[in-house]
């Protein structure tokens, strides 16, 4: 059983890349505001939404915005104006009306299952809820996965403040030691990685500047967390960065229970000093 | 005028630390030759050696561009923004004014008396920056020490977006 789960999440990762809607390894899922850092009593915040490969490039799909959910400075949820999907990114704008940060966030916790009837191999999402019944009685090699995936942003009106920042507990979560609006390029920051609430040490995190497109080298910063979950983000110079991790199927291998993915991606943006 | 000249000059005989100090700023924009020119956005303000806003002294924007459409603009002084603009409610009384045309400007400020707060003995900087719509962004900076033995002075010459801005002050 702790063998077949590994193999089962091995294949899930290859069938998870090729599905469109799901940030996975080859592509790169993010949310691009317009402007993080905001003056006056009254603004708006364009995001685009996209999964690509360049960053910041609309090549690949359009972000589904079903799952999009924006919390206030005060902590409560704003409403955005979803102005639509094209065939490479999704369009809306955030309402800033009150002083403060605002976090963006796309976050989607579901299963997977991958199973073959009559010799005919099925595939099935759903949440976790809909699990009881949902695999047919007679089916083969039936393989679970949970999955947990976060794109953000952030953007502040005014002063920076910290209430929107606040982790859910569930799946792979960034909490910014350093504000994610006082960010400067050539100045140490430091952000933490947390698993359902928890430090997670020793993961990879990539760090990359936008404009991947006009450059050779794809210039990906590969840091790895210290006991706290912590990195440290040094932007070269002044733009908009992409910051990605994601944690294999641990739980999955510690229990017998589905495996499980979480993943998380950000953009950030460096002021000039 | 004449009582609180007075009182200035005993409360030094009697060496209290905030000897109320006098200070001129001159801030020269200069003139441009672009397709589309607007006025630059201007913040100048005082900080101290950690960086610390001591005092923001002047902001000059479009303080009565119709629907506070000239708020919007003051997170281009990146520096000031940072440091002090984000915290401030604007238009602040006695600090924010109009925009200015190309030109040199003089500015007095007495200390103790807004926008110019006392100032505790130490190292400062006078920090002059500017940023202009459809333009670019220039911060200059004039070290000095406070109180002044006698009188205080220094320059800084812009490359773009400021001219020549200098301080003088004594204390």
């Amino acid at each position: 059983m702790f063998k077949k789960s590994t193999l089962a999440a091995a294949g899930l990762m290859l069938g998870l890349s090729t599905m469109a809607a799901t940030p996975a390894q080859a592509h790169r899922a993010w949310l691009l505001p317009s402007m993080t850092v905001l003056a006056g009593d009254d603004e708006t915040v364009s995001v685009d939404a996209a999964i690509s490969n360049e960053l910041f490039v609309f090549e690949h799909h359009a972000m589904p915005l079903d799952d999009l959910v924006i919390t206030g400075p005060d902590g409560t949820q704003v409403e955005p104006a979803i102005i639509g999907s094209g065939r490479y990114r999704s369009v809306f704008d955030v309402p800033l009306k009150e002083q403060g940060t605002y976090r963006i966030a796309i976050a989607r916790n579901g299963m997977m299952g991958f199973y073959e009837l009559n010799g005919e191999r099925k595939r099935w999402r759903g949440s976790k809820d809909d699990l009881p019944g949902a695999i047919p009685d007679g089916a083969t090699n039936v393989r679970l996965m949970e999955t947990a995936s976060r794109t953000e942003t952030f953007a502040t009106l005014g002063a920076p403040t910290d209430t929107a920042l606040q982790p859910s507990g569930v799946g792979l979560e960034m909490i910014p030691v350093t504000h994610p609006n006082d960010l400067v390029a050539t100045e140490a920051a430091t952000m933490r990685f947390v698993l359902d609430g928890e430090p997670v040490e020793g993961m990879d995190v990539e760090f990359v500047e936008g404009g991947t497109r006009y450059r050779d080298n794809a210039g990906i910063q590969t840091l790895t967390t210290d006991a706290n979950g912590e990195v440290s983000l040094m932007a070269p110079e002044a733009g908009m960065y992409f910051i990605e991790a994601s944690q294999g199927s641990r739980r999955g291998e510690q229990t017998d229970g589905p495996a499980r993915r979480a993943s998380y991606t950000a953009v950030l943006e460096f002021m000039p000093l | 005028m004449q009582k609180s000249l007075i009182l200035v000059a005993t409360t030094g005989l009697i060496a209290t630390p905030a000897v109320a100090g006098d200070m001129t700023v001159t801030v020269e924009i200069p003139r441009m030759r672009v397709a589309e020119y607007h006025n630059p956005y201007v913040a100048i303000w005082i900080e101290d050696s950690a960086g610390k806003v001591a005092s923001t002294l002047d902001v000059w924007y479009e303080v009565d561009k119709r629907g506070g459409e000239g708020t919007k603009w003051l997170a281009d002084m990146r520096t000031w923004w940072r440091r002090a603009g984000r915290s401030m409610k604007m238009p602040a009384n006695g600090i924010s004014g109009p925009t200015q045309a190309p030109g040199k400007y003089t500015l007095k400020f007495t200390e103790g008396r807004t926008p110019l707060r006392n100032l505790a003995p130490g190292n400062y900087k006078l920090r002059v920056e500017a940023a202009r719509e459809v333009g670019g962004r220039e911060v200059l900076t004039i070290p000095f020490k406070w109180p002044a033995s006698g009188s205080v002075s220094g320059s800084a010459k812009g490359t773009s977006e400021l001219g020549t801005v200098t301080l003088s002050g004594k204390s």
